[in-house]
């Protein structure tokens, strides 16, 4: 508890034990009113300045000033026990509040406290100093011990290590690395000692844009937020008005027809009304619920920009994807070889002669042979543009390329029914085999879209520049709804604004991508989810929501996530409001009396927050 | 231009207050109170003198919340 916290907490002690002692005293008349003002004021004193000041600030209609006005109502007609406790219940309300909400904002920023506060720098005498990471110059090393969090983004020059990646993506197997492997910020470092050449100031590394981005998604208000907000600014006028309209009218008729007109009556009756009204539930527990369910979703790797995107999320009716690097990995893989040679000999062949190339190509054939390379068995290189390379390996002459090379050494081959590119490769002048290159689909893109359908999402949607049998191959294993291949980034957008005019109002299309060439579509979209880890700077800025592990799984659960935050803001629109008509009307007929209305004040609002905090947690399926 | 505050606020409520006082302040083109992180954020209106509008703007959170706390 914070001192303001516990000062409450002592007055309400104080003034409930006063007020029960007060209860079995024989006392009366204008001593009793005395006594009850000493626990009156102890406990109700700062909402009456508040009152007050809201008055002089013309900021009249507000819950201190609801308050102020039903207690001293209560103790002018007579009833110092009502009047202070309505005012000690109201404040333990406002204690509990104000303690769960700072509890549960404590727990969401644990979730997202990967900031790291120092960096390590060798300096001349060989010390290890640490200095702010915000002054560490883009190429600097810097030394990460077992532990510690990876300040800065860089690259591996000395040591090996594995990484805890949890905080960034949710992900919670740890990740090995080794010197040449580019690492990211936020990843906290577990067993080996680590140099990290730093390649990005901190300001621009991962986790200063994921912190930034989580500490301003509240300040996107969704559509409920604001609904509330103006909803609190004409509601609480309305409702004082109301009360006057209470406390005069009837009266006033009665002296008019000639009956009693008990004014005392009807007069408590107001303020009950005035205390049933107050609209503190509704406040607090929407944009907890929201804050919620944003804290939730970065536990788990999804990081959502605004409490508006949380919303349109949960009426998500069509996801369109973007092939590669979003249902599949975005990288070659040597899925096939065919020879009638061993296929190891084969890979070896090829590989040394592809040694020389950067092509991301000749590199998945190197990474396919996965040994070390003896370069120095590898002799006149050739390297023929658009038809692949020629190279002495271990005195065989190796032609490793396209159909093309083939052609041009007066060599036929074989026409595989393969998705892919094909390399062949001759040795010693005659044909020897060829592999098959492809990029493949992530493991989890299956159970992706069977997660979607079950989440109820209506249509899948693959929009890929890559080629017709490709695409429709890939669709069939997923089970996609409807693919449009060979398209150019432009023709993505024409696309998505057909499915966006098509769908049913009221229902919300999602775009998936990680390219730079897919920031317009992600911002066309109703919500654009970028994959983060390998997504582009570009994507990610255009989008919406981020996934930090380019886990397409995890959309079906930011779907449910969303769902679920919104569910309970209903159920607490609803409740909330609910209660308070109810108890507003018995009020007004006089059967809720002031102990009813306190529950309906403080019951509710209590009630409303614990299941706010719900938001955060969501099952595993 | 846009610049984020931390700020100290109790209830939800004041917080909603504090956001329609700083967007009433002269200078300010928007501004933002987010209660769950503490923080306000405001959108300098073009040309405005962002220290002595932020003074307007403390002031007239002051005026509506006196118990509210900005960080310049």
């Amino acid at each position: 508890m914070t001192k303001k916290q516990k000062k409450v907490l002592y007055r309400i002690i104080i003034s409930a034990v006063l007020l029960i002692v007060l209860r079995f005293l024989p006392i009366s008349g204008w001593i009793s009113f005395v006594l009850y003002m000493v626990p009156y004021l102890i406990i109700g004193y700062d909402i009456l300045k508040k009152a007050w000041k809201g008055i002089l600030n013309k900021e009249v209609f507000d819950e201190n000033f609801l308050m102020a006005v039903a207690t001293v109502g209560a103790i002018l007609l007579g009833d110092y026990v009502e009047g202070t406790a309505v005012m000690l219940f109201y404040q333990i309300g406002e204690l509990f509040q104000s303690y769960a909400v700072g509890r549960s904002r404590k727990n969401i920023t644990a979730l997202m406290d990967i900031r790291p506060d120092y960096a390590n720098i060798e300096n001349e005498n060989g010390e290890l100093e640490q200095v702010d990471p915000d002054d560490v110059v883009i190429g600097t090393v810097i030394v990460v011990k077992p532990g510690e969090k990876l300040p800065i983004d860089g690259r591996i020059v000395e040591g090996s290590s594995t990484l805890n990646t949890s905080a960034l993506t949710g992900e919670s197997l740890p990740r090995e690395v080794g010197i040449g492997d580019e690492v990211i910020s936020g990843c906290v470092n577990l067993t080996g000692l680590l140099k990290v050449e730093t390649t990005k100031e901190f300001g621009e590394s991962t986790v200063s844009k994921i912190l930034d981005l989580v500490e301003n998604s509240s300040m996107k208000k969704s559509r409920s937020e604001n609904f509330i907000s103006k909803f609190a600014r004409y509601y609480t006028p309305a409702v004082c008005y109301s009360a006057l309209v209470l406390a005069i009218l009837p009266p006033l008729v009665n002296l008019l027809m000639g009956n009693p007109v008990n004014l005392g009556e009807w007069v408590t009756r107001a303020l009950t009304f005035l205390v049933i009204s107050c609209p503190c539930a509704l406040v607090i527990s929407i944009p907890l619920s929201f804050f919620g369910g944003i804290g939730g979703a970065s536990s788990r790797g999804i990081l959502i920009k605004g409490s508006n995107y949380l919303e349109t999320l949960a009426t998500t009716e069509t996801v369109v994807f973007d092939k590669t690097g979003t249902l599949t990995k975005g990288v070659f893989q040597v899925v096939k070889i065919v020879t009638e040679m061993s296929e190891e000999e084969l890979l070896s062949l090829t590989a040394h002669a592809e040694s020389y190339s950067n092509h991301p190509i000749s590199k998945s054939i190197v990474e396919a042979y996965g040994k070390d390379l003896n370069t120095s068995e590898v002799s006149d290189i050739q390297e023929i543009s658009g038809h692949g390379v020629k190279a002495l390996c271990f005195g065989k002459e190796v032609a490793a390329g396209n159909e093309k090379l083939m052609r041009t050494m007066g060599l036929s081959v074989p026409q595989p029914e393969e998705d892919g590119t094909v390399i062949y490769v001759a040795v010693d002048g005659s044909f020897a085999g060829y592999l098959v290159i492809a990029d493949t689909l992530k493991p989890e893109a299956r159970k992706a879209m069977a997660a979607l359908k079950k989440v109820g999402v209506k249509k899948l949607v693959m929009l890929t520049g890559d080629k017709k049998n490709v695409a429709e191959k890939i669709a069939s294993q997923l089970s996609i709804d409807m693919v449009k291949s060979e398209l150019l980034p432009a023709d993505k957008v024409t696309e998505v604004e057909k499915l966006l005019a098509g769908k049913r109002k009221g229902k919300a299309l999602a775009f998936v991508g990680d390219g730079i060439n897919d920031a317009p579509v992600l911002s066309r979209a109703d919500i654009g989810i970028a994959m983060g880890a390998m997504g582009s700077d570009a994507a990610i800025e255009a989008a919406d929501i981020v996934l930090m592990d380019d886990n397409p799984e995890k959309i079906g659960l930011a779907i449910r996530i969303s769902r679920k935050c919104m569910g309970i803001v209903y159920q607490n629109i609803v409740f909330a409001l609910g209660v308070k008509a109810i108890c507003l009307i018995l009020g007004a007929i006089g059967i809720a009396n002031m102990w009813l209305a306190i529950f309906a004040d403080v019951g509710v609002m209590v009630l409303a927050v614990l299941n706010a905090i719900r938001c955060l947690y969501i099952k595993n399926e | 231009m846009t610049k984020t505050y931390k700020i100290e606020v109790d209830c939800a409520n004041c917080a909603l207050k504090m956001e329609e006082a700083a967007k009433g302040t002269k200078g300010v083109a928007n501004a933002t109170v987010s209660f769950m992180t503490q923080k306000m954020k405001v959108e300098f209106a073009e040309g405005a003198d962002v220290d002595s509008v932020m003074k307007d703007v403390v002031k007239a959170c002051k005026k509506v919340e006196d118990d509210c706390e900005i960080y310049l």
